[in-house]
């Protein structure tokens, strides 16, 4: 019916769009990205919310360039190139944006543990101590419970921050959101662009947005299904596997002392690629690829956490019970201890008590 | 999809409420009773659920206004309607101020503490009212797990209500089976208390204030004060509907061109022309074309959109047929802000007027041309009145505005081409539909043609809507409405909202133009003019707007979500005289803020977001006094 595969042209070919890149003649074909088109180059601008897997969001603004005759400066990660566009991807104009969009970022989260912002730091002459100093932590669930359209008279001894405790609250992974820049890419991953399971979503309006689930309830109540793939996308640090987070907080995680070796899962037949990370012969994280066709870097509960078996021994693991990592709740469907129920999954209408519901000390409405 | 439900149940009200919203729920999969066997193991109900994801903001507020906030039984029954993810639906009602997921009582009572209210007393107004009834509702952190009696009514500060013509305001919301919303102008504590304590007998008072009204030289405010606004027979006796019978005989292509004659460039602050907008969503193949009305006016100052809702609700919906019939769309929207009771009110009832007499639906007056009109209220976010914000907000998402390009015109709402225009720039239509584009023209000046209404406000002896050709001064429209109260030395004026300039009292001169403001490096904004007398504290001020801006981003993007803030604090800082450094060092750091704002935020909000500051700081010199040593 159909020619044979190798001569089937899946794509109509690219026009090549002519441009100017920092006073160089440039061709790229017709849909690249300014981003791309300088990577080409040889010139990777920063980027914090732009992962080649996800839809872009554009929200960041740490990768915005000048082009000619555009009011604002654009976004590269997400503006496509055009025919005469003229690009300097480092003007002045440029450099002060990207530094305010650093100096913001630094002084209200905790960017600790993201890759390459202490060099950007350096590189555009950060200071974001001038603010002020950072205001301490939030206590446990302030930040969740901020109101849209309100908030108390700023500090005038701080800086404001996003600091605030660590959510633990099953034992796979951990939410730190001291460190989330809101970047989105945990929603685009859990929702729409690969999970569909939409356990998490942007709540709140300006500083007080935050990552929620809803009405902020713990996650073994919430939709997750603990796949892990918003862990595989954060680049902050600010979703950890708990692996990572307790050695760190042990001071034992030492990624010089650790080898990445690709295997392939043996749970189903799909075949995900995984990467093990091993330190001191044993796993303390998997990921997948994220140039891989099969996964684009996504897995599931069980080729992200399920690899104890493996070493299942005295003394080894994550350090939180040798429970082969399957989360209490996870999978379990309308169980009494999550007061959660799954749509259409039995009469689970009738149960519990306001109590029991991660949010039972709220009045009743 | 795999939706994970809560437990929680939602109560009888809020399960009529929200039905009364969304019809009855068809089967068990969309939150009804089981109804045969079946249904327990085919589920059908998926696609039709969440094809009418648009209802959720309007189902969220019928919880909201049913019992006063929405609890996790009300979010949960309706996302089971809509196929809704919970946490989604928590992310978009968390979004809007007007919304709460915490319990609020069934009757709060918002009141202004925005600039203009400020200029008129609202500040002592407002310390007098929290000395007789206690503090404001907690807000931000201090709102969760407090159990409020639901019948002790509670009041809240409130960012501009658009009824600064009648400065200082409020506004009165009741939950209840038949919720009320009031608005309050010429306020005071006393007023304020009685009403909190649950006096209904105080009348409403949020009529258009119109100093001209009856004018002969009128075009966008002659029915003003002298028409009923409730009677179309009144609205087509003066003129009313000719507009609408010239577009059938000269057609959408004739319309456009009458459009483009009368060189109309919008009046929602971006002077974008409107004839251009038009002709490119006429001309695309992609159907359906959506029309929106943007009448969110949350810009502090301005007043003009509800004046001519309230007052002459019929030409909004002439010129909407009229745009729509110009530029293909079958359905429109008129996106009015949540806090626009009567405006709300009175729109509502000049759409059912028009169906009843066939000025709107299938054959509307008796031609091959079907068009209707939706209502669709906000939520409490100045945000949403960014065009491409204000499609996510109908949509059911949050109202973060998306990139551009691509532009409403080639996808907009639900990814159609889109005509979105300003209240006032539609109110403009039928009269060019009637009498034609050159004639419009003829005033006004050569680059900005016809009328303009202006929002004269804050220490001015008569505020309200004045309309004036194109070409009058600043200093024109101040003498037309009485010059400074009380006869008080001008300190400086606001031009264009919070997201405009202040100006020198020497700059009066400046005509009111698109190009004439252009030229004075200033802005028309959404026509508002804020006059500040010696008596105002402008720093006060300055912080008031700081802090809506910080209110009022979306978070979307770090230069606004962290540079308001830090925009804020640095402003705070000076204020109390707790600078870090001296004065021209924090005047240096709001500099580098406000450039890294400007340049590299997403939308006009940021980018705008210290404009009003910087005009302060650079043209009024507000803080020279304090950098000398
Ligand atoms: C933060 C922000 C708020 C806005 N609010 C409004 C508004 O309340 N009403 C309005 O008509 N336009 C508003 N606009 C402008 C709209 O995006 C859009 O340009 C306008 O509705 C187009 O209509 P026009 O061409 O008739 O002016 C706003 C823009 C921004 C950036
Ligand atoms: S948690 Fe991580 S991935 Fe999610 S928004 Fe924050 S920084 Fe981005
Ligand atoms: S500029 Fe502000 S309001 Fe606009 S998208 Fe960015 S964060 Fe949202
Ligand atoms: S990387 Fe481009 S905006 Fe974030
Ligand atoms: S109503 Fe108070 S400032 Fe507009």
């Amino acid at each position: 019916m159909t020619a044979p595969a190798a001569l089937v042209q899946l794509t109509p070919p690219r026009r090549s769009i002519e441009l100017q890149i920092d006073g160089e003649a440039v061709s790229a074909p017709e849909g690249t990205t300014i981003f791309d088109a300088c990577r080409q180059r040889g010139n990777v601008l920063p980027t914090l919310c732009y992962l080649e897997t996800l839809h872009p969001v554009n929200a960041c603004r740490v990768c915005v360039v000048e082009v000619e005759n555009s009011r604002v400066l654009v976004p590269s990660c997400s503006r496509k190139v055009e025919a005469g566009m003229v690009v300097h991807t480092d003007t002045p104009r440029v450099r002060h944006s990207r530094k305010m969009v650093l100096e913001f970022l630094a002084s209200s989260v905790d960017l600790s543990t993201t890759p390459h912002v202490s060099e950007w730091l350096a590189d555009y002459a950060c200071h974001p101590e001038r603010f002020g100093p950072p205001a301490p932590p939030a206590a446990a669930g302030v930040r969740d419970a901020a109101h849209a359209g309100h908030h108390a008279a700023p500090d005038p001894e701080y800086a404001a921050t996003v600091h605030q405790p660590t959510k633990l609250d099953n034992e796979l992974y951990v939410r730190d959101y001291r460190k989330c820049i809101l970047c989105y890419k945990c929603v685009e991953a859990c929702g729409t662009d690969y999970q569909n399971t939409f356990a998490i979503a942007v709540a709140g309006r300006g500083f007080d947005a935050r990552i929620s689930t809803e009405f902020s309830i713990p996650l073994p109540g919430s939709a997750c299904v603990y796949c892990g793939n918003c862990i595989a996308v954060c680049p902050t640090g600010a979703l950890m596997f708990s692996s990572e987070h307790d050695r760190r907080a042990a001071g034992t995680w030492d990624e010089s002392r650790q080898a990445v070796v690709d295997t392939i899962c043996p749970y189903c037949g799909v075949g995900c690629t995984l990467s093990l990370h091993v330190q001191d012969n044993e796993i303390v994280k998997v990921t997948s690829p994220f140039d891989v066709s099969i996964t684009r870097g996504n897995l599931c509960i069980k080729g992200r956490f399920g690899w104890q078996y493996v070493q299942e021994r005295p003394g080894a693991g994550s350090g939180r019970g040798q429970r082969n990592g399957v989360p209490r709740g996870a999978g379990d469907q309308g169980d009494g201890e999550s007061g959660r129920v799954g749509k259409g999954g039995g009469n689970g209408r009738d149960a519990t008590s306001p109590a029991d519901s991660p949010l039972g000390k709220r009045a009743p409405g | 999809m795999d939706l994970r439900f809560s437990l929680a149940h939602a109560t009888d009200a809020e399960r009529s409420a929200v039905d009364a919203c969304l019809g009855p729920p068809t089967s068990r999969w969309d939150g009804g009773e089981r109804v045969g066997t079946e249904e327990s193991r085919t589920a059908s109900s998926g696609h039709a659920a969440r094809a009418r994801r648009d209802l959720l903001l309007p189902a969220l507020q019928a919880a909201q206004r049913r019992v006063g906030w929405i609890s996790e039984g009300a979010l949960t029954y309706i996302c089971e309607r809509l196929d809704v993810p919970p946490a989604e639906a928590y992310g978009v009602a968390t979004f809007y101020s007007l919304l709460s997921m915490t319990p609020r009582p069934r009757r709060v009572l918002h009141v202004c503490d925005d600039i203009v209210c400020q200029c008129r007393g609202a500040t002592a107004m407002i310390a007098e009212l929290e000395r007789a009834a206690g503090p404001p509702l907690g807000h931000g952190p201090h709102a969760d797990h407090v159990v409020l009696d639901p019948d002790a009514p509670q009041w809240i500060r409130s960012p501009c209500l658009g009824l600064c013509d009648q400065a200082p305001a409020a506004l009165l919301q009741v939950a209840g089976e038949t919720p009320t919303d009031k608005l309050f102008g010429a306020t005071t504590a006393a007023e304020l208390q009685a009403v909190l304590r649950g006096d209904d007998r105080i009348p409403e008072r949020a009529h258009p204030t119109v100093p001209q009204a009856g004018a002969p030289t009128l075009r966008l405010l002659s029915r003003m004060g002298v028409v009923d606004p409730m009677s179309l027979d009144g609205y087509r006796s003066t003129g009313g509907y000719l507009g609408l019978r010239r577009a059938f005989e000269i057609g959408p292509t004739g319309v456009i061109r009458e459009v483009l004659d009368a060189k109309l460039l919008g009046r929602g602050g971006a002077a974008f022309p409107t004839g251009k907008k038009w002709d490119a969503v006429a001309r695309q193949p992609t159907r359906p074309h959506y029309l929106i009305c943007n009448a969110d006016e949350s810009e502090p100052g301005t007043f003009k959109d509800r004046a001519l809702m309230e007052g002459d609700p019929f030409a909004l919906v002439e010129a909407m047929t009229i745009a729509a019939y110009a530029t293909g769309c079958a359905h429109g929207y008129i996106y009015i802000r949540g806090e626009y009771p009567l405006a709300i009110e009175r729109i509502e009832h000049a759409i059912g007027q028009a169906r009843l007499r066939g000025l709107l639906g299938e054959h509307v007056m008796g031609q091959e041309f079907q068009f209707d009109l939706e209502v669709r209220r906000g939520g409490g976010a100045y945000i949403c009145g960014e065009e491409t914000a204000l499609f996510n907000s109908i949509e059911g998402f949050r109202g973060e505005p998306r990139n551009k390009p691509p532009f409403p015109v080639d996808f907009g709402l639900f990814a159609k081409p889109t005509v979105v225009n300003n209240v006032e720039t539609l109110v403009n239509v039928p009269w060019i539909a009637r009498d034609g584009g050159a004639a419009f023209a003829a005033i006004g000046t050569a680059q900005s043609a016809g009328t303009k209404l202006f929002c004269l406000c804050g220490c001015i002896e008569r505020p309200g809507v004045y309309e004036v050709p194109f070409g009058a001064t600043l200093r024109d429209l101040i003498t037309m409405a009485g010059g400074v109260r009380g006869g008080r030395p001008l300190r400086t004026v606001l031009v264009g909202g919070a997201a405009g300039l202040f100006v020198r009292p020497d700059e009066l001169d400046i005509p009111l133009t698109f190009e004439g403001t252009r030229a004075a490096q200033a802005t028309l904004g959404s026509g508002v003019i804020m006059a500040v007398d010696d008596t105002i504290d402008i720093r006060a001020l300055l912080v008031r707007i700081a802090a809506f801006f910080r209110d009022e981003s979306c978070g979307q993007c770090v230069p606004c979500r962290v540079g308001t803030v830090r925009q804020e604090e640095a402003l705070h800082r000076i204020t109390l005289r707790r600078m870090r450094g001296s004065v021209a060092d924090e005047l240096a750091l709001l500099g580098e803020i406000g450039l890294g704002m400007k340049d590299a935020s997403i939308c006009g909000l940021g980018q705008t977001a210290y404009s009003a500051i910087e005009s302060a700081i650079n043209r009024l010199h507000l803080f020279e006094d304090a950098v000398a040593p």
